[in-house]
């Protein structure tokens, strides 16, 4: 066991890419390249015991394919996962893995499709306490179960029912006891409120909050919500194509932002607090990852760009403030911390 | 305020089942005047949707209206025959969905689903037509439009589709659009530029929007007035800015506080306890009055309609004078 103040999660260089290329006849008879899509690039990170670090960013931005990674789900092309001392790539099979997965989990984004329709809530809950072994018998676990579901704010004799008696928040709130019934550190959740109205969302977000202080418990959280993770992060990191463009304490990241696509997504935001409020749009889309922009991938949309942003890869390096920004304008010192000046 | 545009009167939309008939929305009364957006907020299944799907007569059977009357201009369109009914789709009213890929043929260029639809309402001569296709394409912000408009729905992304369905829904000049969750499936920084759009639309056409959304920062920006939903009925009514800041019925309140903000990282949301009943177990009184904080004798027994709560109206009890 590593010392206490290690961070449980290291993650140095993780790349994952897929091979998107057409199929080897279509390669071969109309000349079509080989195509790699460069999900995750390259992607520095820690998360400290008990600490919650935010993942954000738009659709195909690679921050589901990191969760997946961290969990073991896929395998990455390069990189390492360290968590808690052991490199989770240089783990050979299943038996290996075994321990470790123990004490990490998952919450996916969809409570409909993530629970087995034909098992009854009880055994979904219980799966995890079986798998592992951690209890023999049956009445043990029985009385896991009933206690895991309370934990949630559901009741035991909730457990006799089947998933579909429930709604989409109490559904969500089943995937949580599922994820805790093994005892883990580590909770990755992929846009765990999405699909939930906002005042469900509430509910889910507070017992998140609540878990973690009652069973220490260290998250990775993703989401596109930024007001979500505002709510909810310590730290934040805020991915584009594959790459981290900034991470940082949520404090900091959110009053003193300093990558233009940061400033760029906080601006974007409707505020309640701001009704009427004239937003600046932003122009353009996210590039596709399959062609990504050389240089900084961000420079087609940034209004800072210049020719070193569109030849040379900017890679993250740290600031006054605490964060680490990847940006030749703020690493420059042409774009000074504070509110975004008007574009021109 | 300016004349009413559309006027929903006691609106109310049954789906007969098996096992009894199930009331989705229930004596539904508001406004929307000429030029003005009407935000409907409210979470799923609180027959927000089903309101916005009544006007434009897209309702699914068997859901069907059971009473009441909407009129569009004075003149009654919730009785017309199917053909009467489709002339004014389109015509007076344009819809926008959530989801722009199943709005759009996937079969038909964009430019032909754009002629074919201004040769339906008006008397464009072909060559017209598509001179107009590619003002609406450009004038909804799709570069390159000329040679856009012969590209069929999947070569464009999300974002662009979306415009796409905003150009379909303005061609022929509607008085009034539907936008039922126009920016749900889009990234913030879309969903920022599609609002932006809608607003100047409204703006320089005059139209009149009802937009739906289960998102209160959009109507934020958005919407003059709000209507608050729940369990099928207006919880709560007034200018967005009152129903944001003092949100007068409970659940209106409730839902605000709910909502995680930017601007501030408080420890806890406020959140209203349970969820919304179910169609066939909304309770006898007030609806809202199992999960209410401040519930008494007589919100269990009798529904409350809208009253003057101050600057808003609310269904309330709260609110009952005299």
């Amino acid at each position: 066991m590593a010392e206490m103040n290690a961070p449980l999660v290291k993650v140095v260089g993780l790349s994952r890419y897929f091979d998107v290329s057409a199929p080897w006849l279509n390669r071969v008879l109309e000349g079509q390249p080989r195509l790699i899509l460069r999900a995750v690039d390259g992607l520095d990170f820690e998360i400290n015991r008990g600490e919650t670090l935010a993942l954000v960013g738009e659709s195909g931005c690679g921050k589901s394919t990191v969760a997946r990674l961290v969990v073991g789900l896929y395998r990455p092309t390069a990189g390492s996962i360290v968590f808690d001392g052991v490199d989770m790539a240089g783990l050979g099979g299943r038996a290996e893995m075994a321990p470790i997965r123990r004490r990490l989990q998952m919450i996916f984004q969809d409570p409909f499709a993530s629970l087995n329709p034909r098992w009854r809530v009880s055994a979904i809950v219980s799966e995890p306490i079986r798998a592992f072994g951690l209890i023999e018998d049956e009445a043990a676990i029985v009385e896991r179960v009933g206690q895991l579901l309370r934990q949630v704010g559901l009741s035991p004799v909730d457990g006799e029912k089947y998933p579909h008696e429930f709604s989409g928040g109490q559904r969500q709130r089943i995937s949580i006891a599922r994820a805790l019934s093994s005892q883990p550190e580590f909770l990755v959740s992929d846009e765990p409120t999405s699909a939930l109205d906002v005042s469900v969302q509430a509910q889910i977000l507070n017992l998140m909050k609540d878990l973690q202080r009652q069973l220490g418990l260290t998250y990775l959280f993703i989401s596109h919500n930024l007001a979500v993770v505002r709510h909810i992060a310590d730290r934040v990191g805020v991915m584009y194509l594959g790459r981290l463009a900034e991470v940082g304490p949520a404090e900091t990241l959110f009053t003193l932002p300093r990558h233009p696509y940061t400033r760029m997504l906080l601006d974007t935001i409707p505020d309640l607090e701001m009704t009427g409020r004239q937003r600046t749009p932003v122009a353009g889309e996210v590039p596709n990852p399959i062609n990504p922009p050389t240089g900084c991938a961000f420079h087609p949309r940034c209004p800072f760009a210049n020719d070193r942003c569109r030849r040379e890869r900017p890679e993250p390096k740290p600031t006054e403030t605490g964060s680490a920004v990847a940006c030749h304008a703020v690493e420059e010192g042409r774009l000074p911390a504070g509110p975004l000046p008007a574009a021109a | 305020m300016a004349a009413a545009l559309l006027e929903v009167e006691h609106l109310r939309i049954e789906f007969p089942t098996r096992r009894g008939t199930l009331v989705a929305v229930d004596d539904v009364s508001f406004q929307i005047a000429e030029g003005e957006v009407l935000g409907v907020v409210g979470e799923s299944g609180a027959g927000k949707s089903l309101t916005g799907n009544a006007i434009i007569g897209l309702l699914e059977p068997p859901g069907r209206i059971a009473a009441g009357a909407i009129r569009l201009s004075g003149r009654r369109i919730d009785d017309l025959p199917y053909e009467e009914m489709r002339k004014i789709r389109g015509k007076q009213i344009g819809a926008v969905f959530q989801d722009p890929l199943t709005s759009l043929n996937p079969l038909y260029s964009v430019g032909g689903q754009l002629v074919e639809t201004i040769q339906t309402h008006t008397d464009m001569s072909p060559t017209q037509a598509r001179t107009r296709a590619v003002e609406l394409l450009a004038e909804v912000g799709i570069p390159g439009a000329e040679r856009r408009i012969d590209h069929y729905p999947h070569q464009f992304s999300g974002g662009m589709r979306q415009r796409v369905v905003i150009a379909l829904a303005i061609c022929v000049n509607p008085r009034l659009i539907i936008a039922d969750e126009p920016t749900t499936a889009l990234d913030v920084s879309i969903q920022a530029q599609i609002i932006a759009l809608l607003k100047r639309l409204c703006r320089d056409h005059g139209t009149a929007i009802m937009l739906i959304t289960h998102d209160m920062g959009v109507i934020a920006e958005t919407a003059d007035r709000v209507a608050v939903m729940y369990a099928g009925r207006i919880a709560e009514i007034g200018p967005v800015r009152s129903v944001i800041k003092q949100a007068k019925h409970p659940y209106s309140h409730g839902l605000m506080g709910s909502i995680p903000k930017i601007s501030d990282s408080k420890d806890r949301l406020e959140q209203i306890e349970g969820s919304m009943p179910r169609l066939t177990e909304i309770p006898p009184g007030c609806a809202f009055n199992p999960r209410c904080p401040q519930v008494f004798a007589r919100c269990r027994v009798e529904r409350p309609d809208l009253m003057d709560a101050g600057v808003t109206r609310a269904a309330c009890w709260l609110y009952a004078h005299g």
